[in-house]
């Protein structure tokens, strides 16, 4: 019996191919994704990296929502200009508590992994407001309403409870003082900073939009763009330690 | 059956356990609308009690209508009675999100081409552009493969579409799940996971959609009276079968509560980036590959009158094709945090995909052995060719950008967006198109209106086409060589910015290369409203059965 004919079996049997089906594509998806979860080399060993703050995960949703992930990547390649262009190439460390990863595919505009301080807030607010103001060749949209908009963060808690789920390390007490940190954070000299920082080590607390009187969707958005690649102190980094 | 007793007029277990659901999802709806934590949510919840309670009335209507006792029959007067009411429902609605989807396309790239065209935050270039990937590859590629393929696995199996509502329920099922993922992204709602942006609620409802679409064509394969399962429907059931799978892998997210619609995904960072692409390259590699390989298996011998060049060919390839592309994943993540044994898998998997996917190109093109001539007189068959050719070339593109070092270049710039639109115009909008022209006739029993309308229509996409690939070619390698080109003092030479403002006229280009594909396809649009509104012609259901050769 040839091969051809043993084919016949599939043909002939709607059941038995869709099983053939099943297996055949199983393999690749199996034998590239589970190793991911229990190879220890996977995520590198590195000090700093912690749980986004109340404050910058509101900030990283409206990331989310609006999509910046069409056009910047947050994704640094170990290549020559681009560790000169942006900074140190990226860890898989640094965005193990992104849910979802947010590295991107297109550089439509330049790589954010590490803009995290390198502008003002200030410039952030009216390259916001108005891109070409400050950057007179670029093509992005305006995103003036963010700073006129409320923040909404009312379940902010629920947020990282659901986080804390899928194994962020959220303390019981980080989820419960959610709202109060968000406002600590959008302020500047806030007489409970320090509790704050201590939950929160190397998170910065200031009032990023400029507007003391109210937390809006820009002081979020843009104390997440100020964090961004600022956690691992990279002159303390080991590059040897991590090779993989 | 006409001397048997007048069977009592009652409800069928689908007609009535579908109703009953239906209340229930409308019930659930009303008090997740009550309760939202968002406006956007609210609106959601109010478009699904809308829906189930249209839907609950359509199913009553239909039960009034029906003459009592077992409805429909499988066969009529010795043949199948096929069902291509459905067929004929997602035929138009893909000729309408196709026109959707390629409008939005033309738009975004003008607000690229001339940004102050972001005119408020619901079409901010960033919300748009889930609109259109999702508009042309879910809505229009979406809704040609469910018409194709339950044309398709009726007539090569000679039975009629198995479920009597649940056709139905896939065909209109699909669609709301569209205009619920499409009005989501300009409110906002999205998870940002590249082209599965939809929440959590959409993506439960997708779930329940593709099972039923999943079972309806499995169902009828089971039915059929042909002892062999045509080559067609190997393609149809592995893209079924694995866009669920690639569904279920993906999506599974924790919502905040039943009354947001934010939710987490359960993975993060490097594990999410792998199971993404994994997704995201069979999303190419099942959805938009394997499918349409489909509707060339049955539309191009068919519209050529020829057998398909070779069997053997066609085991070989299907096979080696599902079982490589699964595996091409992590060339989206060359040079990432991704660890580099999975990168190389990722590259060498691509390579090798090379193979199967051009014995699919030759078994498509050879299947012209004997009917070449028919390129000169048949503008659709020869719109089917030419996309077969884009196959070819882009399935030569793909395996070389997955080498790492080409990729160094290539990634992050428009070469890619090029490739992808050289696969998506070229090879999956021409075989659509193609398949289009001959369905469209085929179900309302129509003469095609005009062949020289499809040839304009060829000739202007065509020149589209190619303006969009060479400009996004060109773009792309300019902004990949600039951005690592290096001053002889050893400093970058160019801002990022100044790699901005070289794209300029290259998006003012590929606009018009849009511009022109969207005119081609209103020529379409027009052609099959001029087809529909003629006089009918003898149907092939006139006609009569030959025997096989």
């Amino acid at each position: 019996m040839s091969v051809w004919q043993k084919h016949a079996i599939l043909e002939k049997n709607s059941i038995i191919l869709v099983i053939g089906i099943l297996l055949v594509i199983a393999v690749g998806g199996l034998v590239e994704i589970v190793p991911l979860f229990y190879l220890k080399n996977t995520i590198e060993k590195v000090a700093g990296v912690r749980p986004y703050t109340p404050l910058e995960l509101a900030g990283r949703n409206i990331y989310v929502r609006e999509g910046c992930y069409l056009c910047h990547s947050q994704m640094i390649r170990p290549l020559r200009d681009e560790v000169e262009r942006y900074g140190h190439y990226s860890l898989a460390a640094e965005s193990m508590y992104d849910h979802p990863f947010q590295w991107g595919s297109k550089r439509t505009g330049p790589d954010l992994a590490r803009v995290g301080g390198k502008y003002s807030d200030a410039w952030h607010r009216d390259h916001l407001r108005d891109p070409r103001s400050v950057v007179p060749g670029s093509v992005m949209p305006d995103y003036g309403f963010l700073a006129k908009t409320d923040l909404d963060y009312k379940h902010i808690a629920q947020d990282m409870k659901v986080q804390a789920l899928l194994g962020t390390p959220y303390t019981p007490e980080m989820i419960a003082d959610a709202a109060k940190d968000v406002q600590i954070q959008a302020s500047t000299d806030n007489p409970d900073a320090a509790d704050f920082t201590k939950r929160y080590p190397n998170a910065v607390a200031r009032d990023f939009d400029g507007d003391p009187t109210r937390v809006t969707e820009a002081d979020a958005l843009i104390a997440y763009l100020q964090m961004l690649g600022t956690e691992v102190d990279f002159k303390m980094y080991d590059d040897k330690a991590n090779i993989r | 059956m006409a001397n048997a007793i007048a069977p009592q007029k009652n409800m069928t277990f689908g007609e009535g356990g579908l109703s009953l659901a239906l209340i229930g999802l409308a019930i659930l709806s009303i008090v997740i609308a009550a309760k939202a934590y968002t406006p956007e949510y609210a609106f959601h919840a109010y478009l699904f009690t809308a829906a189930s309670i249209a839907a609950v009335f359509a199913i009553i209507n239909r039960y009034f209508e029906r003459p009592a006792g077992k409805a429909p029959l499988i066969n009529a007067d010795g043949r199948p009675n096929y069902n291509m009411a459905p067929v004929k429902f997602a035929t138009i609605a893909a000729v309408f999100w196709g026109i959707a989807g390629f409008a939005v396309g033309l738009y975004i790239a003008l607000e690229l081409a001339f940004p102050a065209l972001n005119l408020a935050q619901w079409i901010n270039f960033g919300r748009l552009r889930p609109l259109h990937t999702s508009a042309v590859i879910f809505a229009f590629g979406g809704n040609v493969l469910i018409a194709t393929s339950f044309y398709v696995v009726q007539r090569t199996c000679r039975a009629r579409l198995a479920g009597d509502l649940a056709p139905w329920f896939v065909v209109l099922g699909y669609n709301f799940f569209i205009l619920i993922a499409g009005t989501g992204y300009l409110l906002g709602i999205t998870q940002s996971k590249e082209y599965a942006e939809p929440e959590w609620y959409s993506d439960l409802w997708l779930t329940i959609v593709w099972v039923t679409y999943f079972l309806v064509f499995l169902g009828t394969v089971m039915r059929r009276t042909e002892p062999h399962i045509y080559v067609a429907n190997w393609f149809y059931l592995a893209f079924i079968v694995t866009i669920a799978v690639l569904h279920l892998g993906n999506n599974p997210a924790v919502p905040v509560s039943i009354f947001s619609s934010k939710s987490y995904i359960v993975w993060s960072g490097v594990q999410d980036a792998m199971v993404q692409w994994w997704y995201g390259h069979n999303a190419v590699g099942f959805f938009l590959t394997a499918g349409f390989l489909a509707i060339m298996y049955y539309f191009i011998p068919k519209r050529a009158d020829r057998p398909v060049y070779s069997y053997r060919l066609s085991i070989i390839h299907f096979w080696a094709l599902i079982f490589l592309y699964i595996w091409a994943g992590p060339h989206h993540l060359h040079y990432t945090a991704l660890p580099d044994w999975a990168q190389t898998l990722g590259m060498t998997f691509s390579i090798m995909l090379w193979m199967p996917s051009w014995g699919g190109m030759i078994n498509g093109i050879m299947t012209l052995s004997g009917a070449w001539d028919k390129l000169r007189t048949d503008p659709v068959l020869r719109m089917m060719v030419v996309s077969v050719a884009f196959y070819g070339m882009s399935t030569f593109e793909g395996p070389m950008m997955s080498v790492k070092i080409v990729n160094s270049l290539s990634h992050y710039t428009d070469w890619t967006i090029g490739h992808v639109h050289s696969g998506a115009l070229g090879w999956v909008a021409y075989i659509s198109f193609g398949a289009i022209y001959c369905l469209v006739p085929w179900l309302w029993n129509r003469r095609l209106y005009s062949l020289k309308l499809v040839n304009w229509h060829f000739w202007i996409s065509t020149i589209g086409i190619v303006l969009y690939i060479t400009a996004m070619w060109v773009s792309g390698i300019l902004q990949g060589l600039m951005w690592r080109a290096y001053t002889s003092l050893g400093f970058l030479e160019y801002s990022f910015v100044e790699t901005v403002e070289a794209m300029h006229p290259f998006y003012v280009i590929r606009a018009l290369g849009g511009f022109l594909f969207l005119c081609g396809a209103l020529i379409m649009v027009f052609n099959l409203w001029k087809t529909v509104n003629s006089e009918a012609v003898a149907g092939e259901a006139d006609l009569q059965l030959q025997p096989a050769e």
